[in-house]
């Protein structure tokens, strides 16, 4: 009897497979399974349009390997990410670290803190455009003239946007850190660095491992705030007339493949898209086993 | 413990330091959205006072600027947030409860593919999304929401399933108002521009630049994403904290 009746309602909503499930699985392949796997087919095909398609291997593969502005961009990029994601976990933790210890008015500073992460990539990038042209026009410069300015502007709108997030996250992991811990330690004699390295910092790995994944894929995958504060710019002309621009990313030299004036690249583009998946992913899934590996030790 | 005390008030001094120089970006566009164009390069970090002074003038001009009217985008990003943001909630909480109570085998490989695509950048789809979008009308700003409950359907799904059920709305709602890509690739941009397209449009078509009334419709921009922020700021950190918990 009790078998039956646990088992009638998830027969009945079996029979309603399609209500259910029918709009997002049509919405899904329309939006991503089909466009995924159509993109993997075109990385090897020659096209313009997707109608002409015509398939030629791996020859896409090698001339994005090939590329000299897309080698430039993924080792911009990885630089980017690794200097953006220690400064940003670095302040978010310090001001986190603060935060929890019962200061004053720490509701108005989180607030704060948080603020800049809801305003758009696009809108944030002509902010920073505007305030760093207003400073570096003193000196009779601009952000699209030097390389290390674009780079550095871009690091600083970084971590304006992204220390309030990660600090949330740090915020609720210290939060579940236990004061008996911390309060045991201190009666016994350990000094703040004691603590703070000894309990505090093994205690929230957690959130420090899900922060570093996180500001790694928001360094690789960046496009809105890298077109809208250099757009790439200034450019270096190579040996053989090509143009690498110098502060391009991945995710915009992409793009610029994709739509640029060459209008016969679009499958070294889809190749550099697959590519560039295939790192993203690799970064992703690599965050997967090491979260799921600590689930285990602990 | 006097020692305790002021070590907390020492914090305080110089967290309320950095908040000061956290809202000075956001000075800088309400300034500069009140300063005369040609001044706005020259005296970035200056009231406009006296001749720098452009009134509203800024506001005005660029409710028309670049020959499209600013209310337009407004209006087109509004729908399709609004819209997107709903067909997301309603349809994803639905498959998200067939799939934790049925749980079988296609189930299985749904939710597989939700969190599968969580890890695939957008870039690795725009091109041939964008026509098939294309092909398939969902190129208006009344059809585009399909395609983000498409796109988004894997997050909120994920997040669903898992029960965490403060998130998926706040960040739907600023993903999808903050989205410039999708919307830029999808839809005609002479005949609908959202708010990110239209002040990119502005500013990426280089030569003269109005930046002063570039800079009053960042502000109008802004302002309801920050009343949005204030009211519903519970919600919204509570919904970034359980989200990292759950990973």
């Amino acid at each position: 009897m009790n078998k039956t009746r646990s088992k009638t309602p998830k027969e009945s909503i079996k029979k309603h497979f399609l209500l259910f499930m029918g709009p997002v699985l049509a919405a899904f392949i329309i939006g991503f399974v089909w466009p995924f796997i159509q993109g993997i087919y075109l990385s090897f095909c020659k096209f313009r349009l997707i109608k002409d398609a015509e398939f030629i291997g791996f020859s896409n593969y090698g001339k994005a390997f090939s590329d000299a502005s897309f080698r430039y961009s993924f080792d911009y990029t990885a630089v980017f990410a690794v200097v953006s994601l220690v400064l940003i976990n670095v302040l978010a933790f310090t001001v986190a670290c603060i935060l929890t210890q019962n200061i004053k008015g720490s509701n108005l500073f989180r607030t704060v803190f948080f603020m800049p992460n809801l305003i758009g990539g696009i809108v944030l990038g002509y902010i920073w455009a505007m305030i760093f042209d207003g400073i570096l026009s003193r000196y009779s410069t601009s952000i699209l003239l030097e390389t290390k300015y674009g780079f550095w502007g871009l690091i600083i709108l970084m971590i304006w946007q992204q220390v309030g997030y990660m600090m949330i996250i740090y915020i609720a992991g210290l939060q579940a850190v236990p004061d008996d811990m911390i309060e045991a330690a201190s009666i016994d004699g350990a000094s703040r660095s004691q603590i703070l390295f000894r309990i505090t910092i093994p205690n929230v790995m957690p959130s420090i491992t899900i922060c570093s994944f996180l500001g790694l894929t928001n360094g690789f995958k960046l496009f809105d705030q890298n077109l809208a504060l250099t757009g790439g710019q200034p450019f270096i002309i190579q040996s053989d007339g090509s143009a690498i621009k110098t502060t391009e990313m991945m995710a915009l030299n992409i793009f610029n493949t994709f739509y640029g004036s060459n209008k016969s690249a679009t499958g070294v583009a889809q190749a550099k898209a697959v590519l560039f998946f295939i790192l993203v992913a690799g970064l992703g899934l690599l965050q997967l086993a090491y979260t799921r590996k600590r689930e285990v030790q602990q | 413990m006097k020692k305790d005390i002021i070590r907390k008030t020492i914090y305080s001094v110089v967290l309320a330091f950095v908040c000061i120089i956290w809202v000075l970006p956001v000075l800088a566009v309400v300034i500069n959205s009140f300063k005369v164009n040609t001044f706005v390069k020259t005296n970035t970090f200056d009231l406009p006072t006296g001749e720098m002074n452009a009134g509203f003038s800024n506001f005005v001009k660029g409710m028309t600027f670049g020959n499209y009217p600013f209310f337009k985008s407004v209006m087109y990003s509004v729908v399709i947030t609004v819209l997107s943001v709903g067909l997301i909630l309603l349809f994803t909480s639905m498959a998200a409860w067939y799939i934790a109570r049925v749980d079988n085998m296609i189930c299985k490989i749904v939710y597989f593919l939700c969190v599968f695509s969580m890890v695939v950048p957008f870039q690795m789809v725009m091109f041939t999304l964008s026509k098939t979008a294309d092909k398939l009308k969902l190129n208006t700003p009344f059809t585009i929401p399909i395609v983000y409950l498409g796109f988004g359907a894997g997050l909120a799904i994920f997040m669903f399933v898992g029960f965490v059920k403060s998130i998926p709305l706040e960040l739907e709602l600023m993903w999808v108002w903050n989205d410039y890509l999708l919307p830029y690739l999808v839809l005609d941009i002479n005949e609908y521009r959202t708010i990110p397209i239209h002040i990119q449009y502005l500013k990426g078509s280089y030569g003269t630049v109005d930046l002063g009334a570039t800079m009053a419709l960042i502000l109008l921009s802004i302002i309801p994403v920050i009343i949005f922020y204030l009211t519903c700021q519970k919600y919204i950190i509570k919904g970034v904290a359980a989200g990292a918990v759950k990973g």
